[in-house]
This record gives structure tokens, C-alpha cells and sequence, in this order.
């Protein structure tokens, strides 16, 4: 069961602001789907998670400095800015 | 469609220059929606530059269509999503390093579904592709507008990205030649990222020999991508017996396997080894694929933040407020809904019983390939359990969702899969499945092959759009 909470809730944990019309929609889907999902519970719990195809682990290169993107390349894609710096949104109230 | 031969059969009489420009005319004209980005002048201009002689490489004065989430230094790259609508990269996708290093004449970005999330191209921000065989209905996805130009003659290759089946859909409904590498053959540096763990860019092409080739050009060593496996490829056709495996667990409606069971038993069973095989974990494979799709997109997509680059309101706000917004405004409704089911799966309570349980899956789904494998040399399905949908015709999102079954299990595993044309039932292309072992794209190429030289005739015959 999925309630329209549950949609506010998980909305707000993905940081994405919803309508009030699209709720129920939402609701409606993430519990098909979500029923649907529900197949993985006979899979036994004594299978080892594979969390990559390869046995790749850890790899590392030369900790060698090189050139950056240039400044105005980095910026070029922001709305806000200001004296060479990205401007983001307030992370306090008042 | 057209070959690489025949492009370069009719360079010899004509100019590089006038043959582009037929194919800007033909994309212009047309309705096939497959581009969404043109690099018109760039294009005409390195196309004068390899008629006076200056251009070499492997793909000199051949045009290649990109994928709209393939990054490309100064050319438009939206990955079919209004959050990235006037998004300008600064550098180069390492594939598109490698192009221009041979000499391709990359004419546009192709149209695709939100951030790859679809089958059908229905998502995109920039509106659906058409099927060359029938506009009324879509040309597959999410690599829908790679499929659709090769299909509808529009350009010579493509690049593709396949996430649960993204470059083996449009291939199979557009009646083209589309490979999945083994992870960490290409490069993802320069990709934008939907789901890391199983993604890969991969070529589509109007035959198997111009697919391979591409291959050669965008694999490879590049360091800047931690997973990729530092692996060089060449073609080298092998004329011998395979053995192969018709896997019983990826089926398809009437209409696809009248049209594979015809082909197994005409072409197939005469030439080659079959048996059958079974897969028994494939029965939990499409929810653990979207379980891990999700989450790992609810994670990946956090980036858009309406701040560095993408979809910016005018005025700042506070951070929450503003950054919600920015979201719900720039992201379409199957991307909201894939970020949200993500999230949950992750969230706390629930980790354990989807996310954890489908990586789970992913080992018994690695297992069944790799014991098939063992025996078999190839594995073969039909690509799609149905032929091309009506636009609009798969409304629900988990009906959509269910028709990647075929697809999903090889990018679980990781192993290499190919779609090639096998015919075609009511007009529309059909296409076939086939899966190798780690690294030997080189196996599925060489047995493609022979299958192409079985089906050309009638591939041939249909292929005019």
C-alpha cells in the first residue's frame, strides 16, 4: 500500500516539487509497480549481491596534476554568476 | 539504407560535399524526427576539407550520426530532456575523441528518450521519432533517433547507448545492425550518466561490417573512465561452427516468433549446433534491472541543481525551494518517476528488500550466462517481444517497462549482445538477439555475419523507407 504520504515523502526526499493533481497518478503507478517488484521476495537471501560485472577493484592512476577547464568554460553554462563563481541558493533562511 | 561501401563507391564519382548536403536535404524534408541538434555547418565544411584531400582515418569522410547524451566540445547535447535544453558541452565524450581522430563527419545529435529513460522515444522533451516503415508507429528506444536516421537513410552510422536494451530496440525496429559491448569495452567518459553499472555506448550501423568497424574506432583504453577495461578490438571474421543456444525464457507475441522460429529453423538449425537453453533467474531480471536502473538514476540525476549548468530559474530562492522547483520544471514525468521509485528503493527500510535482493539477482543472472556460455557459443532471441508499437499505444509505464524482458538480463551481466534484421512480418523489421561471452564481440560479429548473408536478400528488398 502506497498512500499519497508516502508520495509527498518520498517527492520530497528526490527533491522534486510536486502538484497537488499529480499525486494520485503517481500513487497509482508506484503501487503496480512497486507490486510488481515484489516478485524479488523468493529470492534467496544466501546469493552474494553483485554490485559490478568485473573484478576491476580499485584502480588508480598517477597523482599528476594537469591543465583544468578554463574558467570561463566552466561558467559558461550558469545562469548565476558572479566574480568568477557559480551563485547558488540560499542554504539558510533569513 | 545506406553502407559504408556504397558511400564510398559513390564518392569516387561525387563530391563529399554534395553527398552531405543530400543528406541534410533528406533530414530537413523528412519527418522522421531523428535529430535534435544538426552540425550542418561543421559537417559541410569538414566534408569540403576531405574533398580536397585533407582528411584520413578509418571513417574519413563518413557521416556519423551521436546520440544526444554523448557529450560533443561546442555542439548542443540536450540528452532529450528540457534540464539540459541549452546545455553546451566544454569537452569532448572520449567516443567522440576517437571519431574525429579517424576522420567521421559527425552531422547531428539524435533525438532519444529523457536521459535514455524509455523504449519507444515517447519521452523526449524534443517530441517522438518515427518509424521509417511506418510513421505512425515508434522507432523504438531510447536510441530512437540512431535507429530511425540509418533506417530512413539519413545518415551511414550511428552512436547508440544501452542501458536495458536502448541500442538493441531502434536496431530491431528500425531494422538496423546495433551492438551492446561488454561493460567496460567503450569508454563512458563523456556519457551522461542514467545507470553506471550497466550502461555502455555501443555502434549501430546499416550492416554487420560497418558495425564492427565502428567498433574498432570507439574501443579501447582511456583512463579517465575507472571501469573501463583498457581492451583494444579488431574484426576478424572466423568462418566455423558455432554452437548455439535459443534461450526458451525470452520470448515474444505470434507475430516475432512466427518470424524467429522460421529463420531458426531455415537458417539456423541447417547450418549450426542448437539447443535449447534455460534461465531460470531471468523470471526476477526485468524488476531487478528497473530496481537497480532506478536507484543508482535517483543518485545519478541529484546533479541537476539548476546551478552549475541546465535548467535555472530567473531568481534564486532558498536551497530546498529552489532546487525542487528547478527539478519539477526541468524533468519529464517518466524521469520524475524513475528518480522517486529510486529513491524509495534506497530509502531507509527498503534497501534490503529491493536493492539489496536485485543485486542478488544480478549474481544468479550472471551465473545462468555464464553456465550457458560455457556450452553454448552464442545465445539468440528475438530483440523485442513485439514489432514496432503505435505512438501512444503503451500508455502504462509498466506495460512499457515489460517489453524489455528480452533485453535487460545481458546488461545485468555485463556480457556483449547484438540486434540484427531477420525479415520482416506486416511490413515491419524483426529483429534478432544475439549474446556472447565477455569480450568476444568478435564471436557475435562473425556469427552475425553469416546470418546476414542468409537474410540479405530480403532485407535488401524491403529496405527502402
Amino acid at each position: 500500500m502506497i498512500t499519497k504520504e508516502d508520495v509527498y515523502h518520498i517527492a520530497n526526499l528526490a527533491k522534486i516539487e510536486l502538484k497537488e493533481e499529480e499525486v494520485e497518478k503517481f500513487r497509482r503507478e508506484f503501487e503496480k509497480i512497486l507490486e510488481y517488484f515484489g516478485v524479488l521476495d523468493e529470492v534467496p537471501e544466501d546469493v552474494e549481491p553483485t554490485y559490478q560485472v568485473h573484478d576491476l577493484c580499485n584502480v588508480f592512476r598517477e597523482d599528476v596534476p594537469s591543465e583544468p577547464l578554463p574558467r570561463e568554460l566552466v561558467l559558461m553554462n550558469a545562469k548565476h554568476v558572479e566574480d568568477g563563481y557559480f551563485k547558488g541558493p540560499k542554504i539558510m533562511e533569513g | 539504407m545506406i553502407t559504408i561501401a556504397e558511400w564510398r563507391e559513390r564518392l569516387e564519382t561525387e563530391s563529399c560535399y554534395d553527398l552531405v548536403s543530400e543528406l541534410f536535404d533528406r533530414i530537413e524534408r523528412g519527418k522522421l524526427n531523428a535529430f535534435i541538434t544538426l552540425n550542418k555547418e561543421e559537417a559541410l565544411r569538414l566534408a569540403e576539407e576531405y574533398d580536397k584531400g585533407r582528411v584520413d582515418g578509418k571513417l574519413a569522410g563518413i557521416p556519423v550520426a551521436v546520440k544526444d547524451c554523448i557529450t560533443t566540445k561546442g555542439l548542443r547535447t540536450t540528452c532529450g530532456s528540457k534540464m539540459l535544453h541549452d546545455y553546451i558541452p566544454p569537452f569532448d565524450a572520449h567516443v567522440v575523441e576517437r571519431l574525429k581522430r579517424e576522420g567521421a563527419i559527425i552531422i547531428g545529435k539524435t533525438n532519444m528518450d529523457e536521459f535514455a529513460m524509455g523504449t519507444t522515444t515517447e519521452t523526449s522533451y524534443f517530441g517522438v521519432v518515427r518509424n521509417p516503415y511506418d510513421l505512425d508507429r515508434v522507432a523504438g528506444g531510447s536510441s530512437g533517433g540512431s535507429g530511425a536516421c540509418l533506417g530512413g537513410d539519413e545518415s551511414v552510422l550511428a552512436l547508440g547507448s544501452d542501458t536495458g536494451g536502448s541500442i538493441r530496440c531502434p536496431a530491431s525496429f528500425c531494422g538496423v545492425v546495433g551492438l551492446k559491448p561488454t561493460y567496460g569495452l567503450v569508454s563512458r567518459y563523456g556519457l551522461i550518466p542514467y545507470a553506471n553499472s550497466l550502461e555502455q555506448i555501443g555502434p549501430m550501423a546499416c550492416c554487420v561490417e560497418d558495425c564492427a568497424l565502428l567498433l574498432e574506432v570507439i574501443a579501447g583504453k582511456d583512463p579517465r573512465d575507472s571501469t573501463n577495461a583498457g581492451r583494444e578490438f579488431r574484426f576478424e571474421p572466423k568462418e566455423r561452427r558455432f554452437k548455439v543456444g535459443v534461450v526458451k525464457e525470452m520470448g515474444g507475441n505470434d507475430d516475432v516468433m512466427g518470424k524467429f522460429e522460421e529463420v531458426v529453423g531455415e537458417i539456423v538449425k541447417p547450418n549450426f549446433e542448437v539447443v535449447e537453453v534455460e534461465m531460470p533467474s531471468f523470471k526476477y531480471a526485468l524488476a531487478a534491472y528497473y530496481i537497480i536502473a532506478m536507484s543508482e538514476a535517483s543518485s545519478n540525476l541529484a546533479r541537476y541543481d539548476g546551478v552549475r549548468y541546465g535548467y535555472a530559474l530567473d531568481k534564486l530562492d532558498t536551497w530546498t525551494r529552489y532546487f525542487s522547483k528547478v527539478r519539477a520544471e526541468g524533468f519529464g514525468e517518466e524521469v520524475k518517476r524513475r528518480i522517486m521509485l529510486g529513491t524509495y528503493a534506497l530509502s531507509a527500510g527498503y534497501y534490503g528488500k529491493y536493492y539489496l535482493k536485485a543485486l542478488r539477482v544480478r549474481t544468479l543472472v550472471k551465473r545462468d550466462f555464464e553456465r550457458a556460455l560455457k556450452d553454448c557459443d552464442v545465445l539468440i532471441a528475438p530483440t523485442m517481444p513485439a514489432l514496432p508499437f503505435r505512438i501512444g499505444e503503451l500508455a502504462d509505464p509498466l506495460t512499457m517497462y515489460k517489453m524489455d524482458v528480452n533485453t535487460v538480463p545481458v546488461n545485468l551481466a555485463g556480457v556483449p549482445a547484438l540486434s540484427i534484421p531477420i525479415g520482416f512480418v506486416k511490413g515491419l523489421p524483426v529483429g534478432m538477439q544475439i549474446i556472447g561471452r565477455f569480450f568476444e564481440e568478435n564471436t557475435i560479429l562473425s556469427f552475425a555475419l553469416r546470418i546476414e548473408e542468409e537474410v540479405k536478400d530480403e532485407i535488401r528488398r524491403k529496405g527502402v523507407a
